[in-house]
């Protein structure tokens, strides 16, 4: 069996499963945020249910129009608030107290390898770098989630993507994913997991791994996974105190299909509007201006990704014209961030720098754009209309040339500098 | 279950995005997000859509966010089922968890134009194209996504099985 496999028939109390069956799985943890759990909320209190399965295994984050916006977003806000308080929920989290869902779940320890993970967020897929199985969900199965601590599900096939020999310079863990959405398209993995492995996986860092993962769903996954090793055991540890179980695909595993990449051949990555799919190498790319860069979101808002992004900037300036928006990925990274210096090297190079917030990701608040309007963004999908107006776009690509395009006021990567 | 109405066919790959922008989830209020559905891609599809409507899609329908506001957003505005291709997974389960159903029919999805009058019995299993006089044949609704639209979606379905316990 897979991982994916292995997890579920745990979870589901059985020896095996097999592929197109539906099973009934135990959840560990379920999460909804500011724009699903309200709807999730009235259908949990028409299904008469009193009280959640466990307060400690249900998770709200208030994230997307947070700071609040304008008085819906408040509202919202507040009834989740509200409803945490009535369920004594252990873990409610809004600006202040947290971040990006994607990024303060793994940081604060609340998944773990092997554990099933349902969200009302579509990019809930992200903790499978974990080695955990978590998928999104919508509101009303969030709701029967927080009834009920369990979830039915139909087992996917596996598709495993293998990358092998070394990463180019400023090549990342976003151009990886982005090549492979650009390779099998949108909906090359429908109803599918992903499995991502081989020796430039392992080698590296869970900051990249997340960001693999977190757009698994931009190949319509249901889940992205990536087995555990000592480098996720080592984060994990770091963490928690609670038990898991490590699961790991078998040699005589059955996958729907193989592909194997040498990452050598791989340079950085854009996608073009506006499919995650229409993508192409930096080299590839031509004139393109632009009037905003956003670095931060749920796929690269973290530390690591400031880092990359502060190298680039520190002693250069923003191109007249553009504003980069740096929005790290939670209080604890802004914080840390700002110990380390990055906030200083992005404000004097003229960035501005944001509270932790989804804001611009989805074009809720904080950088939206103008009919005509062109943004490169380290985001995760590039939708009509994702970043404002119908007929503004937004290109997506890896910090380091989102970085690199914000000096030049042109999409290109760091070594054109 | 005997549907009939006009067909507003769109292309592959419509994401929950453009079905109801993010801009407008600050309510959860059905009528108000139906009032702002698909208005990214067809600024008309309010002033054409009537109660019983079908909508017709290619491939990969309802990709990207997990916002049950889309189906809710269809649903409120009138579309009774939609055809398409085919559909993205969690969109699939929201639609059936709130009671829009959903057929997936290369066929009927490929030839069904738009302002088609078409007709679909969910029971039968069969699209009628009666603009054209053609037939679609498809697998009858199953299993759990059968279930759903028979107790009316996925909220009354967790409140008998909690009367039940
Ligand atoms: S950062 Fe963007 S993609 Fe990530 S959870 Fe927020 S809105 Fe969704």
């Amino acid at each position: 069996m897979t991982i994916t496999e292995k997890i579920l028939a745990q979870a589901a109390g059985r020896d095996e499963v097999r592929p197109g069956e539906f099973v009934t799985c135990k959840l560990d943890l379920v999460m909804a945020n500011d724009i699903t759990a309200p709807i999730a909320i009235e259908e949990f209190e028409k299904m008469d249910a009193g009280q959640v399965f466990d307060r400690d295994k249900v998770v709200l984050v208030a994230d997307h129009f947070t700071p609040c916006k304008d008085i819906k977003s408040a509202m919202q806000v507040k009834l989740l608030r509200d409803f945490a308080h009535s369920q004594g929920l252990t873990h409610f989290y809004e600006a202040q107290t947290g971040g990006i869902e994607h990024i303060i779940l793994p940081d604060k320890g609340l998944v773990l390898p092997g554990e099933v993970v349902i969200g009302a967020d579509s990019h809930t897929c992200t903790y499978g770098a974990l080695g955990a199985f978590a998928t999104g969900v919508g509101s009303t199965d969030f709701a029967a989630g927080m009834a009920l601590g369990e979830c039915w599900f139909r087992v996917p096939a596996s598709r495993k993507f293998i990358f092998t020999g070394q990463l180019n310079e400023w090549v990342s863990g976003k151009d990886l994913i982005l090549y492979t959405i650009g390779q099998i398209g949108v909906d090359g993995a429908r109803y599918m997991a992903m499995e991502f492995a081989g020796p430039v996986i392992e080698r590296m860092d869970m900051a990249g791994r997340f960001t693999i993962c977190n757009m698994a769903i931009e190949a319509g996954a249901k889940n992205g996974i990536i087995v555990p090793d000592d480098t996720t055991l080592d984060w994990v540890n770091s963490r928690t105190t609670r038990d898991f179980q490590v699961f790991r695909s078998d040699e005589d595993a059955q996958y729907a299909e193989i592909y194997e990449w040498d990452a050598g051949n791989i340079e950085p990555q854009v996608a073009f509007p506006h499919l995650p799919e229409n993508t192409c190498g930096i080299s590839e790319v031509g004139e393109i201006t632009i009037d905003q860069a956003v670095i931060g979101a749920c796929t690269n808002g973290r530390l690591e990704d400031l880092r990359i992004a502060a190298q680039i900037l520190k002693g250069r300036q923003v191109a007249d014209g553009v504003r980069c928006i740096i929005i790290p990925g939670s209080q604890q990274i802004h914080l840390q961030a700002t110990r380390e210096g990055l906030v200083e090297t992005f404000l004097e190079a003229g960035c501005l720098v944001s509270t932790p917030t989804c804001g611009p990701c989805l074009g809720g608040h904080m950088g939206i754009l103008a009919a005509g309007e062109r943004a490169i963004s380290t985001t995760n999908r590039n939708f009509v209309g994702r970043m404002g107006h119908p007929e503004s776009e937004v290109y997506l690509a890896s910090p380091a040339v989102a970085a690199a395009s914000a000096v030049a006021g042109k999409i290109c990567g760091p070594e054109e500098l | 279950m005997l549907i009939q109405g006009k067909a507003h066919k769109y292309g592959d790959h419509i994401d929950t995005d453009v079905i109801i922008p993010a801009r407008y989830l600050n309510t959860t209020d059905p009528d108000e997000l139906a009032g702002h559905c698909m208005e990214d891609i067809d600024s008309d599809f309010l002033s054409k859509v009537a109660r019983g409507d079908v909508m017709v899609a290619g491939k990969n329908f309802g990709c990207g966010s997990s916002r049950e506001h889309a189906p809710i957003a269809i649903k409120a505005a009138g579309i009774a089922v939609v055809i398409a291709e085919s559909f993205a997974r969690i969109f699939y389960r929201n639609a059936f968890n709130i009671g829009l159903p959903l057929i997936e029919s290369a066929e009927a999805a490929a030839g069904i134009s738009d302002g088609d009058e078409v007709e679909v019995s969910l029971e039968e299993g069969v699209v009628r194209n009666l603009t054209t006089g053609e037939e679609y044949a498809f697998a009858p609704i199953t299993g759990i996504a059968a279930e759903l639209l028979e107790v009316g979606g996925l909220r009354e379905r967790v409140r008998q099985q909690l009367v039940g316990q």
